[in-house]
């Protein structure tokens, strides 16, 4: 009897293996990415329709508040700022691609030279906000000293609606443009000499070349340079939080900070609200995602 | 043989009850050296008066305090824990976290003792929590400057516009701040509004009673139009923390600073002294308008889940007493809260002990009487106000647009 | 190769193109220098606005000393190890099981599950912000290492299976088939044929996860309030709070923050770029 069950046993196993292995496999994956991304993600919609102040109970309002950030202009100060961030800061690409081009050499040295233009990469974004705060500081701010060296008095870019962002991003483009250029360095090892060579022979020179031969050749770099500087882009948080947490008067605000400073900062605590601006963030970014997904999914049937 | 046995072990089994229901314990966020010695102190001379009782504290940073505060006080609460007066701790009433302690305000005449601070412990006629600190806020001033343009001590608006107008004249700055994190920019809003329409409108604006387009408010902001357009405050205060805008109070680039009497301390440590270093109660605006002062409180509570109430109550009677506030705030270098305490002997805070204690009402600090949602958006507009004077309507009408949302 | 090799061109455009690269690089990493060059200036020099010019006097030993002895970045420095090494082993781990899973098996909803992990990965954060620190603050994981630990293993499953997939799916099938006919079991393949052939992978993304979370400043904020767990990024923040325009020292403490992540990229600089530019060679 117990002989007859374990051999039972055993087929079942062998006979389904292969179709229960994979589960095997994926259990701890899926469960952590379940609980700590899938779940949170329904959790926080859900929550985007209560108000809540993380003591007293939730508190159920219907669409009150997506109405509420309707009718908030920090949203929509967040929400133009989001879209400077991502239209600034694809200039990473370009530039990634022309260091890139200046350094895919071989000359002696070029390799420390390549490691260290990709250097600033490797700093964490509060190091790299530090940094930049320093240099704006209109007192004694090395951009300061170099506008006053044209004997132009240097605004407070920091502490200027008009400028503030611009001075962000250019802290963010910082470590991105590097990230972009190592994308394009790849990508360019893998140029086809062949049709370089062909692309001489016809008399294709700079930009014809570049633009005819070497760029369709990099597509899928610039692709990945695209994908990773849109998601930075969104995901500016670190410098804001460091450099200004939003000021002045909340004029660099982005929504991602904009949401951090509602549900969690001092003077926030609204669980509810933040939430939803949370919603509307993730709304936005499932644009891009499901844009992205569906490239994957092309690829993968190519593939397959 | 036999009865010293019972009795050690009767004293054994008192002793292990006593340590294990007399365990206090409290949360604080003074990590820096005066707060914690001073700290220190009260704790010896607490457990000195009660010696069945064990204090056991945790000392917290100051900043993630704010946050670990909403964690502790349901999940793992303490005996007594550190907070502050006025609508700061309205959320934790209101939700219920924190011990009604109207009794031990009751049982030892604080009720008289403490009345300066009542008022920011009450919520719906009942006490909260006990105070055992605050400082007085004013105009800190370079003496040496104003004897060499030789401007006299401004006891009105206009003498106060002369004195800038002059110091401005001489090439000094009149007025240093640094708004980057915006609670500066409010301490000028609630003077001259404290100034220009009194007390109960200042209650009666933060409790959200009073629309910020209020005629009454235009006749705030007008005032301040009369600092901010002639440029009397100091340029790009809106990227200095309220620590950078010393450095030219100290470099004598600057003469006022509208500030807490904590900054007195890093004033001198930078080299300024009781000679140069000078203070002024924020000059009358409306005349004959009684005087109220901003002095933010520090307090003690009871969270509701406390498990030691018995002991928690005696220690915020104990924190209360006057001599013990004496001896606490010598160390602080700030004022007690108890009007039989003593003084320290240093002449700001002499001075503020005598403005406060003739006082007409105590204001908290405006990010502390109002609500969290308001305080915010307030006080992003004050900065905003003071780059853009112009901005003062649009600004207005925003914050009334808060106001509607906030005080639901 | 493009552009054209500079060794072809005229003597002269060698020459400016070899002088030219250090100047541009010297202007690439100003802000770096200026750091380094303010991290061994003294308190006086600063004190008199000497932030630019040459130091009076290296200060190297003191101020690094300094920063070590009167503030708690050596806590930070290890709270930051303490979170960053135990992520790195467990999303590893956790990867190359379910990349495995992915890249080999066919069962229905492989490629939903592999979109889901891809999905996951580009999600903002603040929508899991809420939930998640709530659900720490309920296992009482709120304010510990190992609360961030988890999170963080979970999130960076996302990426790391997608690169562990990708990278599984390219090995000859032919291995993992003809050892299933000898009949050696599911684990055994994984264990002793797979998992040597992706050591480069394993290299690629330790390296980078290392520096991702090493300089996670977002979730140290969300999850951790008190010294005790708090990482080098959240610290570095506090403690720019308390140097007010002590610059030498936040200098200081800027570098020794960036240390662990550089020298790690130096010594494994192969691997970085391998674990970064995935993907950006075909696709």
């Amino acid at each position: 009897m117990a002989v007859a069950s374990y051999k039972n046993h055993k087929t079942f196993w062998h006979r389904n293996r292969i179709a229960i292995t994979p589960w095997l496999f994926l259990l701890p994956g899926l469960f952590m990415f379940l609980i700590y991304v899938i779940l949170p993600i329904f959790q926080s919609i859900w929550i985007s329709f209560y108000e809540w102040d993380g003591l007293s109970p939730k508190n159920y309002v219907g669409f009150e508040n997506y109405l509420e950030l309707i009718d908030d202009e920090n949203f929509y100060t967040s929400l133009k700022n989001n879209i400077i961030w991502l239209i600034l800061y694809m200039l990473a690409v370009p530039v990634g691609l022309f260091i890139a081009l200046f350094l895919n050499q071989t000359v002696t040295g070029i390799r420390i030279y390549k490691s260290l233009f990709f250097f600033p990469f490797v700093l964490s974004q509060i190091v790299v906000g530090l940094v930049f705060t320093w240099f704006y500081n209109p007192a004694n701010g090395i951009f300061a000293i170099i506008l006053g060296f044209f004997g132009v008095e240097a605004p407070s870019i920091l502490g200027n609606e008009d400028y503030v962002t611009y001075g962000i991003i250019a802290a963010g483009l910082w470590p991105q443009i590097a990230y972009c250029m190592i994308l394009f360095l790849t990508g360019l090892n893998n140029v086809s000499p062949d049709q370089v060579e062909a692309g001489r022979l016809d008399n294709a020179k700079g930009w014809k070349m570049l633009w005819y031969i070497i760029l369709p050749q990099l597509r899928p770099a610039t692709f990945i340079a695209i994908v990773v500087t849109v998601i930075g882009a969104l995901r500016s948080f670190d410098l804001i939080s460091i450099m200004t947490q939003g000021g002045p008067y909340g004029s660099s605000r982005v929504l991602a900070y904009y949401m951090y400073e509602t549900a969690l900062s001092e003077y926030g605590y609204r669980m509810g609200y933040g939430a939803t601006i949370a919603t509307i963030l993730f709304l936005i970014m499932m644009v891009y995602i499901t844009f992205f997904l569906w490239r994957m999914y092309q690829q993968e049937k190519e593939g397959a | 043989m036999k009865s010293l046995l019972l009795a050690l072990l009767t004293s054994a089994l008192l002793f292990s009850q006593t340590a294990w229901s007399g365990e206090l314990v409290i949360n604080f966020d003074g990590p820096d050296p005066a707060p914690k010695k001073a700290f220190e102190m009260v704790i010896a001379a607490f457990e000195k008066a009660n010696p069945d009782v064990k204090v056991k504290w945790n000392l917290f940073d100051h900043e993630g305090y704010k946050t670990s505060i909403r964690n502790f006080l349901s999940a793992n609460p303490p005996d007594v824990a550190a907070w502050y007066a006025g609508n700061r701790m309205a959320p934790f009433v209101n939700a219920g976290l924190f011990e009604d302690v109207s009794d031990v305000w009751e049982s030892a005449g604080y009720n008289k003792s403490l009345a300066a601070a009542a008022p920011s412990l009450t919520i719906d006629g009942k006490k909260w929590g006990v105070p055992y600190t605050y400082y007085q806020w004013g105009v800190y001033y370079r003496k040496d400057i104003f004897e060499k343009m030789g401007i006299a001590v401004p006891t009105n608006w206009k003498q106060f516009l002369d004195a800038c107008a002059t110091l401005k004249k001489g090439g000094v700055t009149p007025i240093t701040i640094g708004t980057k994190y915006l609670w500066t920019a409010a301490g000028v809003f609630d003077y001259l509004n404290l100034r220009v329409n009194g007390y109960d409108f200042h209650n009666d604006l933060t409790a959200g009673k009073v629309k910020y387009t209020d005629p009454k408010m235009q006749l705030v902001f007008d005032r301040w139009d009369e600092l901010v357009k002639p440029g009397y405050f100091v340029k790009n205060h809106a990227s200095l923390s309220w620590q950078d805008a010393l450095a030219p109070m100290v470099q004598g680039k600057a003469a006022m600073y509208v500030m807490g009497n904590f900054a007195v301390a890093p004033l001198k440590e930078a080299g300024l002294t009781d000679d140069t270093l000078g203070f002024f109660q924020f000059p009358e605006i409306t005349a004959g308008l009684a005087k109220a002062e901003e002095a933010p409180t520090d307090t003690f509570h009871i969270p509701a889940k406390a498990k030691n109430k018995e002991d928690a109550r005696k220690f915020l009677s104990f924190i209360a007493q006057a001599d013990i506030q004496t001896e606490w705030n010598k160390i602080l270098g700030q004022l007690p809260v108890n009007n039989q305490s003593q003084v320290a002997d240093d002449k700001f805070l002499k001075a503020g002990f005598n403005i406060l204690n003739n006082a007409k009402g105590i204001a908290q600090f405006y990010d502390r009487d109002a609500p969290a949602a308001m305080a915010k958006a307030g006080m992003e507009g004050f900065q905003e106000y003071m780059i853009h004077p112009d901005r003062r309507e649009k600004i207005l009408k925003r914050l009334d647009k808060v106001q509607k949302r906030a005080y639901k | 190769m493009f552009p054209k090799p500079i060794e072809k061109s005229s003597e002269a455009l060698q020459r400016t193109y070899k002088a030219i690269l250090p100047i541009a690089l010297f202007i690439w990493l100003l802000p770096l220098l200026a750091v380094m060059l303010t991290s061994i200036r003294s308190a006086g020099d600063i004190n008199a606005g000497n932030y630019w010019g040459w130091p009076t006097e290296f200060n190297l030993i003191n101020n690094y000393t300094d920063i070590f002895l009167n503030s708690k970045i050596g806590l930070y420095i290890l709270n930051s190890f303490k979170v960053t090494i135990p992520t790195v082993l467990l999303t590893l781990t956790i990867s190359c099981l379910t990349g495995y899973a992915l890249a080999i098996y066919r069962f229905r909803v492989n490629m939903f599950l592999f979109f889901v992990f891809i999905a996951g990965n580009f999600v903002p954060f603040q929508i899991l912000m809420v939930p998640v620190r709530d659900l720490s603050l309920q296992l009482g994981l709120y304010d510990t290492t190992t609360g961030l630990v988890l999170f963080h293993s979970a999130f960076q499953t996302g990426f790391c299976t997608l690169f562990m997939r990708n990278f599984m799916k390219a090995l000859p099938f032919e291995l993992i088939e003809s050892a299933r006919i000898d009949g050696i079991s599911e684990f055994k393949i994984f264990r002793y044929i797979v998992l040597p052939l992706v050591r480069p992978a394993l290299a690629a993304l330790a390296v980078l996860i290392f520096t991702f979370i090493w300089n996670d400043y977002f979730w140290a904020t969300v999850l951790v309030q008190g010294d005790h767990a708090l990482p080098v990024t959240a610290g570095l923040q506090s403690l720019n709070g308390q140097w007010i325009s002590q610059w030498q020292l936040v200098s200081a403490g800027s570098i020794i923050a960036a240390f662990p992540p550089v020298i790690l990229f130096f010594l494994l600089q192969r691997h970085f770029i391998a674990g970064l530019t995935l993907g950006a060679t075909k696709g």
